[in-house]
């Protein structure tokens, strides 16, 4: 599974303390499902050992041909899927403004119906044919991901009577440290049902809200063809390792 | 200007949902084909040094309930304490060891990992932690990625001088973290909230 791309050798050091007042607490009432699924214990706090500061890595030949571009990815041979055709990109950064190069990215989301392709899922807008909401990608050197898709739908869900999410996508990202460990969702600019969504209400700063919600890219967008969205995201930097020249087991 | 000392803030968290399985478990649902396979199937493949176990468990909600629609990670060390990681910087990991495993929980909440059991990892300033498995632990309705550890019911003599048992036991919780040893077998089971509350870490 481990393929080391360079020979420079991987940063190592404990991860700076996490700032919970940009995260949403376990706890959020107006959100129903997170009341029985909330630890209300304090979590138990430690230093970054070997454990959190390793973590799994994936090489980019795992990766197929199309598992960046969910236009086509699900659709069958000549077609594609429905929907407002745009790509996704950004960087991938850590607290210290350094990229996060070759590091796995998932994502997933509805249709351009607001329908996901899931057994639970009972929404009465239509599945498309060409469309499984699933994709994929590493990082480059840069910490710079890209992917295409369609824009996702709003859909309504059982919370209050009457819940819209807003348009989204979710992501899953791996960083160099199991700590990194970090899933969130992308919102888009200008989406009226952001502001009274929820789930996105669980994140008690409104700047860090700010920061989930990705901005129309007219410069990468591509004439006749797509809109761009640029989405950066930030996972949690390491501490510097000053005095630390003899490595746990060394 | 910019402060030198300013960092970036980490991006927010949010909730993996419901239809967390088309991302992370694609095969297991409906999502059949774009890729051959799910990740984390295989902790471990066949040659791997070491006592194979099979580590099992359910995660349940404050109501008794099975937390059917959850997803589980686990990450742990080789036989010999090692990680197969870029960031480990010892080197003589097991070739046939990934040491990292996912799976969607079934309906009524439970996974099951095949891997080895861990050797001790050492500490910075010296001394080890007890074997142990790490859990990471999303679904609807977790608001950001809950992590635990997992120990061993026979390693009582480890698992007194671990640092991180340590602080659990000092509010009388650290039994929540140890997997019970029957066989090859290692039930343990997540309590996300209620009586038996499992400890969550913030590592």
């Amino acid at each position: 599974m481990t393929e080391r791309l360079s020979n420079t050798r991987q940063e190592a050091g404990a991860f700076m303390e996490r700032d919970f007042s940009q995260h949403p607490p376990a706890f959020t009432p107006g959100y129903k499902s997170s009341t029985l699924r909330a630890p209300k214990q304090a979590l138990i706090s430690f230093a970054s050992t070997l454990t959190e500061k390793t973590g799994p890595a994936f090489g980019h030949n795992m990766l197929g041909e199309l598992d960046n571009d969910l236009i086509v990815n699900y659709a069958r041979p000549g077609e594609e899927a429905i929907g407002q055709r745009i790509v996704v990109h950004g960087y991938l950064l850590d607290q210290n403004a350094k990229p996060v190069p070759n590091v796995l990215v998932e994502f997933w989301q509805a249709n351009a119906g607001g329908r996901y392709r899931h057994k639970r899922e009972g929404y009465r807008a239509p599945l498309d044919p060409n469309f499984g909401g699933f994709g994929r990608t590493i990082t480059d050197e840069n910490g710079y991901y890209w992917f295409r898709t369609i824009k996702p739908g709003p859909y309504p869900w059982p919370n209050g009577v009457n819940d819209w999410r807003p348009a989204h996508i979710h992501f899953s990202l791996f960083g160099s440290g199991f700590a990194q460990r970090l899933i969130s969702q992308m919102y888009f600019e200008g989406d009226p049902l952001i502001p009274i969504c929820p789930i996105v209400n669980t994140v008690p700063d409104k700047s860090a809200i700010d920061r989930l919600i990705a901005r129309l890219d007219m410069n990468n967008t591509i004439p006749m063809d797509l809109r761009a969205y640029r989405f950066d995201m930030v996972l949690r930097g390491r501490r510097s390792t000053f005095f630390e020249n003899r490595p746990e087991g060394n | 200007m910019r402060n030198p000392l300013d960092i970036l803030k980490e991006t927010p968290s949010q909730t993996a949902g419901p239809y967390v399985h088309i991302g992370m478990t694609p095969n297991v649902y409906d999502i059949q084909g774009v890729t051959p396979e799910d990740l984390g199937l295989r902790v471990v493949s066949d040659g791997v040094k070491g006592e194979r176990i099979t580590v099992k468990g359910r995660v349940i909600d404050g109501g008794g309930n099975p937390v059917f629609d959850c997803v589980v990670e686990i990450w742990q060390a080789d036989s010999n304490g090692i990680y197969n990681s870029p960031a480990e910087h010892r080197s003589g990991v097991d070739p046939n060891f990934a040491g990292w495993g996912r799976q969607a929980a079934g309906n009524k909440g439970e996974f099951s990992f095949d891997t080895i059991k861990p050797g001790a990892v050492p500490v910075a300033g010296g001394g080890f932690m007890a074997p142990h498995i790490s859990f990471w632990i999303v679904a609807r309705g977790i608001n950001i990625g809950l992590h635990t550890r997992m120990y061993f019911s026979d390693e009582d003599a480890a698992n007194a001088k671990d640092p991180v048992l340590a602080k659990a036991r000092m509010i009388g919780r650290d039994h929540t973290m140890i997997g019970k040893r029957d066989g090859d077998t290692v039930n343990f089971d997540i309590y996300l909230q209620g009586e038996n509350e499992t400890v969550f870490l913030d590592v």
